[in-house]
């Protein structure tokens, strides 16, 4: 008897079961299609850093302190500075990033002194998988020029 | 059109013309299901488990299957050294032929069979237990550990479900009286409470009792035993990815491994027509009968239906797989040898009983 209700109850859970599967057949999907549709990337994303762009436009808010190649953990910063021609201070001449040893950490950012606006910046790129080496070595002056060339 | 139907069907010399035209036929339909039922598959996975399943390949991925095809094609045979090149070679083809010799006995329509055998029945099952071996010699002959172990398994698996399966079915043929195939649907004719699955229960027609009032319960042992005999999840000890490689099929490369799969969806076709046309009346229309005087179009219609049911029946088996996990081995054996058989016993003798309660008021 206790078998037989055992069987029952077996049976029962196994349709209970294929009702579940047959509600989530006809849900709509979630998948989605990578190349063609992409996620939005959360605003705390951590991608390699780049020299943030100067709202008013013009250079680089950087002022070559070199504080974020000291904070840095991995010495994948390097960091060089020329004396400005129409005023005091420094501004940025090379700014590389080793990405093959970057861990993201993000000290470089929390070290940087510059007010309001921080002169280094999380991007949010992901796509950076590459057959060779050359991506990692990045010449940050240079993607700071291309991106503000591109802007205006 | 229905003229020459009428003169295929009567004429004795056309007997072979029909014989051939329903030989490409059934090659056709067996090729056609069997790589479409593998889109069905992975659509129907992917549903279940909220993805889109395949979808690059042609609109809703409908090219997947020709692609596949190809791949596989490509691919070259290997025999694995030491094995049994012969039986290793042959075990594909045999494992096709049982379920297009079955197929040549189930009538798609009402004139629509290439044989209409008395013992068609007899056949189907006959034909149905030959796969068993063709999958043993296939493991067998492989020569490798996973393929033995798997071998032995199918082998002790569809021994054990052939039994219930076998015992419903007598269950059913006590009723029916017939083993012809297309007479049994004759019989359900005129609506779905005339089919065998309602009809079991309550004869409206004769107004009394029905042979077996358990019938839904020897459909459900039919359709499991149907899984298991097809070796589809969740018994699908022959393959049991995760724990054997792919069971018997670990050897084979490019098409032979195919044409093992082919042989497994060829098989659920057959193993679902036979329940549709078992419990389900087959051809016949769910609510009264296709008039006789329709003629080819009323043949084609009841093969819609024929399919509709069918195809329902397939949509289920990919249902249940993508919804249980694969049953331990020993639960497997428990189930037919303590559960199945002993129900589908009690179903028999009852059948056995009830057939003969009109008869004694």
């Amino acid at each position: 008897m206790k078998t037989f209700w055992e069987v029952l109850l077996g049976l029962k859970s196994l349709f209970t079961g294929l009702s579940i599967t047959i509600r989530e057949f006809f849900k709509p999907t979630i998948t989605t299609h990578y190349p063609r549709q992409t996620e939005t990337i959360p605003a705390r994303f951590r991608g390699h850093i780049q020299l943030t762009q100067n709202p008013d436009g013009g250079a680089s808010l950087c002022i070559a302190c070199k504080s974020c190649e000291r904070a840095c953990p991995s010495a994948c910063i390097i960091v060089e500075g020329v004396k400005k021609t129409d005023g005091p201070g420094k501004t940025v001449s090379e700014f590389r990033l080793d990405f093959g040893t970057c861990s993201l950490c993000g000290l470089c950012i929390e070290a940087c002194p510059v007010k309001p606006v921080k002169a280094i910046e999380f991007t949010k790129r992901y796509n950076l998988a590459s057959t060779t080496n050359d991506y990692a070595d990045m010449d940050l002056v240079q993607r700071y020029k291309d991106l503000q060339a591109k802007k205006s | 059109m229905s003229a020459i139907f009428d003169y295929l069907t009567q004429e004795p010399v056309w007997f072979y013309v029909r014989l051939v035209l329903f030989l490409v036929g059934t090659l056709a339909f067996v090729g056609a299901n069997a790589a479409y039922l593998v889109w069905v598959e992975r659509k129907g996975a992917g549903r279940f488990q909220r993805r889109p399943g395949p979808d690059e390949a042609g609109p809703w991925g409908l090219l997947q299957p020709p692609a596949d095809g190809i791949k596989l094609m490509a691919k070259q045979v290997m025999t694995p050294p030491g094995a049994d090149a012969l039986l290793f070679r042959l075990a594909p083809a045999l494992v096709l032929m049982p379920p297009m010799m079955c197929l040549a006995v189930i009538p798609f329509g009402d004139k629509l069979l290439a044989c209409d055998l008395n013992i068609g029945l007899l056949l189907v099952f006959a034909f149905g237990s030959i796969n068993v071996m063709a999958l043993m010699l296939g493991g067998w002959a492989s020569r490798n550990k996973y393929a033995i172990i798997s071998a032995a398994r199918v082998v002790s698996q569809n021994v054990a479900y052939e039994i219930p399966m076998l015992l419903v079915v007598i269950t059913l043929l006590m009723i029916t009286g017939t083993m012809n195939l297309n007479e049994i649907i004759h019989q359900q004719a005129g609506g779905f409470w005339q089919w065998n699955i309602v009809r079991g229960i309550w004869d409206f027609q004769a107004g009394h009792i029905g042979g077996n009032i358990l019938v839904p319960v020897t459909f459900l042992i039919f359709y499991t035993c149907m899984l298991a005999e097809t070796n589809r999840a969740p018994f699908d000890m022959a393959e049991a990815e995760s724990e054997l490689v792919a069971g018997a099929f670990t050897e084979y490369a490019g098409m032979g491994f195919g044409v093992f799969f082919m042989a497994e969806y060829a098989n659920i076709v057959v193993g679902c027509a036979l329940a549709t046309l078992l419990f389900l009346g087959g051809w016949q229309s769910p609510i009264g009968t296709v008039p006789a005087e329709w003629g080819w179009w009323g043949t084609l219609l009841g093969t819609g239906f024929f399919f509709a049911k069918m195809y329902f029946l397939i949509f289920c088996v990919v249902w249940i797989r993508w919804t249980f996990p694969r049953t331990q081995f020993y639960n497997l054996l428990n189930l037919s040898w303590k559960i199945l058989i002993p129900v589908s016993l009690v179903t028999l003798l009852l059948t056995a009983g009830l057939l003969k309660l009109p008869n004694l008021f």
